[in-house]
C-alpha cells in the first residue's frame, strides 16, 4: 500500500559575519579551541548581549529572499535549558516575532517547479561545541554565539529527493546571497527533519529525527523512516509509531529514540529582557532588498531563453554562484555564450575539482580564458594547442599570451619564403630529384620547414611558397 | 578628627586645603569597616591593600567608597553573596566602576547583600546576616544591606547600592540615609550580577541628595555593552539641584498614606503615618503644590504579586549560566555532569531563592504563562500606566517608606508580617516596573530608630526629582547623620 509520505525541514545554518551575534567576539572557524570568547560567551555573570546589525540584516536578506513577511519590531526571546554546551542555561533565539514568516519558494526538482512553503526563518545564536573522550568531555566555546539562521518549512514536501533538492537550493542561495558559507563539512549546516506517513488528506504522526548533519544524511533518514513506518503501518501497528524525537546513528544507518512527546522539554520562551525591542523601517528593508543579487532560479531562465544554453548546461553553472558569476563575466568579455558554457562546464570544472579549489581562487580568470579562445577563433592556435595552453598557464600562473607568442603560428609569408628558400639551396640534390619527377619529395619539403619552425610555420602557406619555390 | 562620616564636598575641601591626605582617609575608612564588621557584619571583604590616588579637582577623587558585591570588580573576589560564587573573581569591571575609576575612586570594601538582591532583610548573605547600625538586633532592609549599614555608620561617604524591587531605597528608610536609583538605563547593567533585568536598576546610597547626585554623574552614562543604557551626557544631576522648587507639583495617594486603610495599624505604623504627614507640610512651606490623588486599591493590591512574578521569572533564567562549570565552585561529582550542576545547585542557593526559581519556573511554563507571566506583563503596564497619569500633573509621587522602622532581625527570620501592609511595604516596587528615578531620605524618627520618604518622578526626569528632595532634606534636620552604634 502507498502511503502520503509528509515532511517538515528545520534547517540551520551558520551565518558568515566579523563578529557573533550578541558579543565582539570573532566569528571565524578556528582550529584553537576557546581562542574567540569573550565572557559573554561563557556567560559571566553581568554580561550582556548587544546584537550584531549585519547578522539582523542579513537574517532579513533571506526573509526577503523566502518572501517572507517581516516585522515592524525586532524583538529576540529566550529558550531555557539546562546543557552543558549551553553557558547562559539559555539560547536567545527568536521565538514569539521571528525575522521572516509565511514565504515560500520555488525550487526545481527534476527539471519541475516545486514550490515549498515556509514556516518561519528566525535569528539565534549557536551552542559551543563538547568534545568526548573516554572518561572526560571537553567544551569548545568558540561556537558559542555564532550567528544561526533557522528556517522551518511547512510539512508540505512529500519525498527525499524533494528535500534533498530543497536544502541543496537553500544552500545555494545562501551562498548567492553571501551570507553563509554554507560548509556542511564545518558542521555549517544541521538539519531536523520530521516526517509522517498517511493514507489520506489527514497528517499521520509526527516523528522529529534531530541534528542530521549532511543532505546525504537527510535523504538517508527519510528513506529509513517511510520503511520503518509504513512496516508498522502494514502489519497494523501504527499505534507504535510515536509522536517522539529520534537522532540518526550514522554508523548502523537507523534512527534512534531519544524521548518521546510526553517527555519534551518545556523551554519556557519569554523576551529577552536585555535587548529592547526596536522598530525595523520600510526604508532599511528596502535598502536590504537592494542588495540580493539575481538568484539561480532567474539566472537559469536567462541563460536558457536569452543564451540559448541547454537545460542541462544551465542548471550546471547555477549550482554554484562562483560558477555562475564566472559565466556572467565571461559573458561581459563578449565570449559567446555556448563557448563560454562548454569551456566551463568541462575543462574548468573538471580542473578545479582536479586541483580541488574553489573557483574564487582559479588562476584563469574569464579575461585570461578569453585571450585563448580569441586565438583559436582567430586559427592562430589549434584546439590542441588551446587544451595545452590553458593546462599550462594554469600550471605556471602565467596569462595565456605569453604561450600564444611562443606556441602561435608562422604567417609571415616573406618569413616563410626565406626559410623556404634556405632549405631549398641547402638541398640542391633533392630539389633535382623533385623537379626530375620524385613528386612524393615535396613532403619532405614540408617537413624540413616544420622541423626549422618547431611545427610553427603555417602548412597552408608553406606548401603555397613551397609549389611556387619549386 | 574624623572625615569619612562628613559630605563628599566637606571631604573634598579639606583634600584640597591638604588637612588631609588620599592615604589617611583609607586608613580611617578600614579601621571604622574593620569595627563595623565585627558589630553588624556588613561586608564580604575589606579591601585592606586599597591604594590611595591622586586628588584633582574632582570633587570624587582620593575618596573612599564601598561596592555592593554584585558589582563585578576586577581581580576582586565578587560574590554576589552568594555560596555559588564564593570563590569567583572576575576579569572584568563593570561599566559603572569603569566609570567611577575615571574619577580617582577608591574602593575599600565590598558590601554583603542579600544573596544576588533576592531578599529584603539582610538575612541571607552567605557570609551571615548583616545588622543595622542604629541597632543591632534590628534588620538593615536590604537587598543593600551592607552598604546602607556601612554609609550610616559612617565607613565612608557614599557604596554602591542595585535596586530590583525596593533593595536600595529601603535600606535606605531603615538606616536614616539616602538612597537613589535613577531612571533604568542611566547607569550600565554591564557587570551588574543580575537578579532581573527589566527591573535591575544600579544606584548608590549616601548621606546627603547632592552626594546621590554627584556619584550617579560619574557612573552613568551610554554604554556600548548594554543595549538598555542610554545617552546622558547632557543631563547634569547636580548643576539645578538648588532651583527653588515653588512652582513645583508633588501628589500623593490617598490609598497607600490614608491610616483609615490599615484598621489594625500598630503604634509604629501610627506614628509613621504621621510623621509623612508633618513631611508634607515640610514640603508646602517650601511653596512646593501637595495634592492627595486616588488610585484604585484594587490595582495597588496586585503590585506585590506582578513582582514577584516577573522577578522570579527573569530570575530563574538570569541564573541558568551557574552550574559550576565554567566559573564557581565545582561540585564533587564527576562523571555526570548533570549531576554536578545539580550538585552545585543544590548546595550553592539559599532557600529563599530556590523557593523563587520554582515560583518562576511556574509562571514562565507553558500552560501557565499565560495566567501568570504574560497577566503580570499586562498589570505592570497598567500600574505603570496610572503612575504615568500622575506625572502629567505631578512632577512626583510622595510616599512613606514601608510600615515603619526597621523591623527586629528575629522578626524578618520568622517571617513575621502584616498583610495588611502590604502595599505599604511594597509599592517601592512601582519604582522598578516603570524605570522611574527614585529616592529614598529620611524623614524623622520612631522609637529612636530612622525613617524614610520617597520620592519618585518620571523616566528622565532625574534632575527635577534630585531638586525636589534636595530642598526637602535641606528643610529636615537628618542630613548627613550618622549611626552612632555600630563602631562602638
Amino acid at each position: 500500500m502507498n502511503y502520503q509520505v509528509t515532511i517538515g525541514l528545520e534547517m540551520h545554518c551558520e551565518l558568515k559575519s566579523n563578529s557573533k551575534v550578541f558579543s565582539k567576539s570573532r566569528n571565524t572557524f578556528s582550529g584553537t579551541p576557546n581562542s574567540n570568547v569573550t565572557p559573554l560567551d561563557m556567560a559571566f555573570p553581568g554580561t550582556l548581549p548587544m546584537v550584531n546589525h549585519k547578522c539582523v540584516s542579513d537574517a532579513i536578506k533571506m526573509a526577503l529572499v523566502l518572501n517572507c513577511k517581516i516585522p515592524e519590531v525586532m524583538s529576540f526571546d529566550r529558550k531555557n535549558y539546562y546543557y552543558p554546551d549551553l553557558p547562559k542555561g539559555y539560547q536567545i533565539t527568536q521565538f514569539y516575532n521571528p525575522v521572516g514568516t509565511k514565504g515560500n519558494i520555488d525550487i526545481l526538482v527534476d527539471d519541475k517547479v516545486v514550490n515549498i512553503k515556509i514556516h518561519d526563518i528566525h535569528l539565534e545564536e549557536d551552542a559551543a561545541s563538547l568534545d568526548h573522550y573516554v572518561d572526560t568531555s571537553v567544551i569548545d566555546y568558540n561556537r558559542a554565539g555564532v550567528p544561526l539562521l533557522e528556517l522551518v518549512t511547512e510539512p508540505c514536501i512529500h519525498s527525499s529527493a524533494e528535500a534533498v533538492a530543497f536544502l541543496e537550493h537553500m544552500r545555494s542561495t545562501y551562498k548567492y546571497c553571501d551570507v553563509s558559507e554554507g560548509d556542511t563539512k564545518k558542521g555549517q549546516i544541521r538539519c531536523d527533519v520530521n516526517v509522517s506517513l498517511s493514507k489520506n488528506e489527514n497528517l499521520g504522526t509526527k516523528v522529529e529525527i534531530k541534528n542530521v548533519n549532511s543532505f546525504g544524511a537527510v535523504r538517508d533518514v527519510i528513506e529509513y523512516e517511510i520503511k520503518r513506518q509504513s512496516s508498522l503501518l502494514e502489519a497494523g501497528k501504527g499505534y507504535e509509531i510515536e509522536q517522539e524525537t529520534r537522532r540518526w546513528d550514522e554508523e548502523t544507518k537507523q534512527t534512534v529514540r531519544m524521548r518521546s512527546k510526553a517527555d519534551a522539554i518545556d523551554y519556557k520562551y519569554f523576551p529577552d529582557p536585555n535587548i529592547p525591542p526596536y522598530v525595523i523601517t520600510k526604508e532599511e528593508i528596502e535598502n536590504i532588498r537592494k542588495t540580493i543579487p539575481v538568484l539561480p532560479m532567474a539566472r537559469k531562465k536567462i541563460y536558457e531563453e536569452k543564451y540559448g544554453l541547454s537545460s542541462y548546461d544551465a542548471k550546471v553553472i547555477i549550482k554554484e554562484k562562483s560558477v555562475s558569476d564566472y559565466f556572467e563575466e565571461c559573458l561581459k568579455l563578449n565570449i559567446p555564450a555556448k563557448l563560454a558554457s562548454n569551456w566551463l562546464t568541462t575543462s574548468i570544472l573538471g580542473k578545479i575539482n582536479e586541483i580541488d579549489i574553489p573557483l574564487e581562487k582559479f588562476y584563469l580568470k574569464p579575461e585570461f580564458l578569453k585571450q585563448i579562445i580569441t586565438a583559436l577563433e582567430k586559427g592562430i592556435i589549434s584546439s590542441k594547442q588551446a587544451k595545452e595552453i590553458f593546462n599550462k598557464a594554469i600550471e605556471e600562473e602565467k596569462e595565456p599570451q605569453t604561450y600564444l607568442k611562443e606556441n602561435s603560428q608562422l604567417n609571415d609569408e616573406e618569413e616563410i619564403t626565406k626559410i623556404i628558400q634556405n632549405i631549398l639551396d641547402n638541398n640542391p640534390m633533392q630539389v633535382k630529384e623533385y623537379k626530375d619527377g620524385k613528386s612524393n619529395l615535396f613532403d619532405y619539403f614540408v617537413g624540413q620547414v616544420m622541423k626549422e619552425t618547431r611545427g610553427k610555420a603555417n602548412p597552408n602557406i608553406t606548401k603555397e611558397i613551397l609549389n611556387k619555390l619549386l | 578628627m574624623s572625615y569619612m562620616d562628613k559630605s563628599l564636598t566637606m571631604i573634598h575641601k579639606a583634600l584640597i586645603n591638604k588637612e588631609v591626605t588620599s592615604k589617611e582617609l583609607i586608613k580611617e575608612s578600614l579601621e571604622k569597616a574593620f569595627k563595623l564588621q565585627k558589630t553588624c557584619n556588613a561586608f564580604v571583604s575589606i579591601l585592606e591593600d586599597a591604594k590611595e590616588k591622586e586628588v584633582t579637582e574632582d570633587i570624587l577623587s582620593g575618596i573612599p567608597y564601598g561596592i555592593k558585591d554584585n558589582y563585578a570588580t576586577k581581580d576582586i573576589l565578587t560574590t554576589a553573596s552568594s555560596n555559588t560564587l564564593n570563590n569567583y573573581v572576575p576579569f572584568y569591571n563593570a561599566t559603572a566602576i569603569d566609570n567611577l575609576n575615571k574619577h580617582n575612586v577608591v574602593g575599600v570594601a565590598k558590601t554583603a547583600m542579600d544573596e544576588f538582591g533576592m531578599g529584603g532583610v539582610g538575612i541571607t548573605p552567605h557570609t551571615g546576616i548583616v545588622k543595622n547600625p542604629w541597632d543591632v538586633t534590628r534588620s538593615p532592609g536590604g537587598s543593600s544591606c551592607g552598604s546602607a549599614a556601612s554609609v550610616a555608620a559612617g565607613v565612608y561617604p557614599y557604596a554602591l547600592g542595585s535596586d530590583t524591587g525596593d533593595s536600595i531605597r529601603k535600606p535606605a528608610a531603615y538606616c536614616g540615609i539616602v538612597g537613589y536609583k535613577p531612571t533604568y538605563g542611566m547607569i550600565s547593567r554591564f557587570g551588574l550580577f543580575p537578579f532581573a533585568s527589566s527591573l535591575d536598576h544600579c544606584g548608590v546610597l549616601t548621606r546627603n541628595v547632592y552626594d546621590a547626585g554627584v556619584v550617579v554623574n560619574a557612573m552613568k552614562g551610554l554604554d556600548e555593552n548594554d543595549m538598555t543604557s542610554w545617552d546622558s551626557k547632557d543631563i547634569d544631576l547636580v548643576k539645578e539641584i538648588d532651583n527653588d522648587i515653588k512652582d513645583k507639583k508633588v501628589c500623593y495617594i490617598k490609598e497607600i498614606c490614608d491610616i483609615t486603610f490599615y484598621p489594625n495599624a500598630s503604634l509604629e505604623l501610627q506614628e509613621h503615618l504621621k510623621n509623612f504627614k508633618k513631611t508634607l507640610d515640610i514640603l508646602k512651606n517650601l511653596g512646593v503644590k501637595v495634592e492627595e490623588v486616588s488610585v484604585s486599591r484594587e490595582l495597588l493590591s496586585k503590585i506585590a504579586s506582578v513582582y514577584v512574578v516577573i522577578s522570579c521569572a527573569e530570575a530563574t533564567s538570569n541564573m541558568s549560566n551557574l552550574t559550576g562549570i565554567s566559573f564557581g565552585p565545582r561540585s564533587d561529582e564527576k562523571k555526570d555532569v548533570f549531576k554536578m550542576m545539580k550538585e552545585h545547585r543544590t548546595k550553592g542557593f539559599s532557600p529563599l531563592i530556590k523557593r523563587r526559581f520554582v515560583i518562576g519556573s511556574y509562571v514562565l511554563q507553558k500552560e501557565n504563562q499565560e495566567r501568570y507571566f504574560k497577566n503580570a506583563a499586562r498589570v505592570r503596564r497598567l500600574i505603570v500606566e496610572a503612575w504615568k497619569d500622575l506625572f502629567k500633573t505631578y512632577d512626583a509621587v510622595i510616599l512613606p517608606v514601608g510600615s515603619g522602622p526597621a523591623p527586629l532581625i528575629k522578626d524578618c527570620i520568622d517571617h513575621i508580617s502584616n498583610d495588611e501592609n502590604t502595599i505599604l511595604e511594597e509599592h517601592l516596587q512601582v519604582g522598578n516596573f516603570g524605570g522611574f528615578p527614585s529616592i529614598t531620605i529620611p524623614n524623622g524618627f520612631i522609637n529612636n530608630l530612622p525613617v524614610g520618604v520617597n520620592l519618585t518622578s518620571n523616566i528622565y526626569n532625574d534632575k527635577v526629582l534630585l531638586n525636589i528632595a534636595h530642598k526637602l532634606e535641606e528643610a529636615m534636620p537628618y542630613q548627613n547623620q550618622i549611626a552612632k552604634g555600630g563602631l562602638k
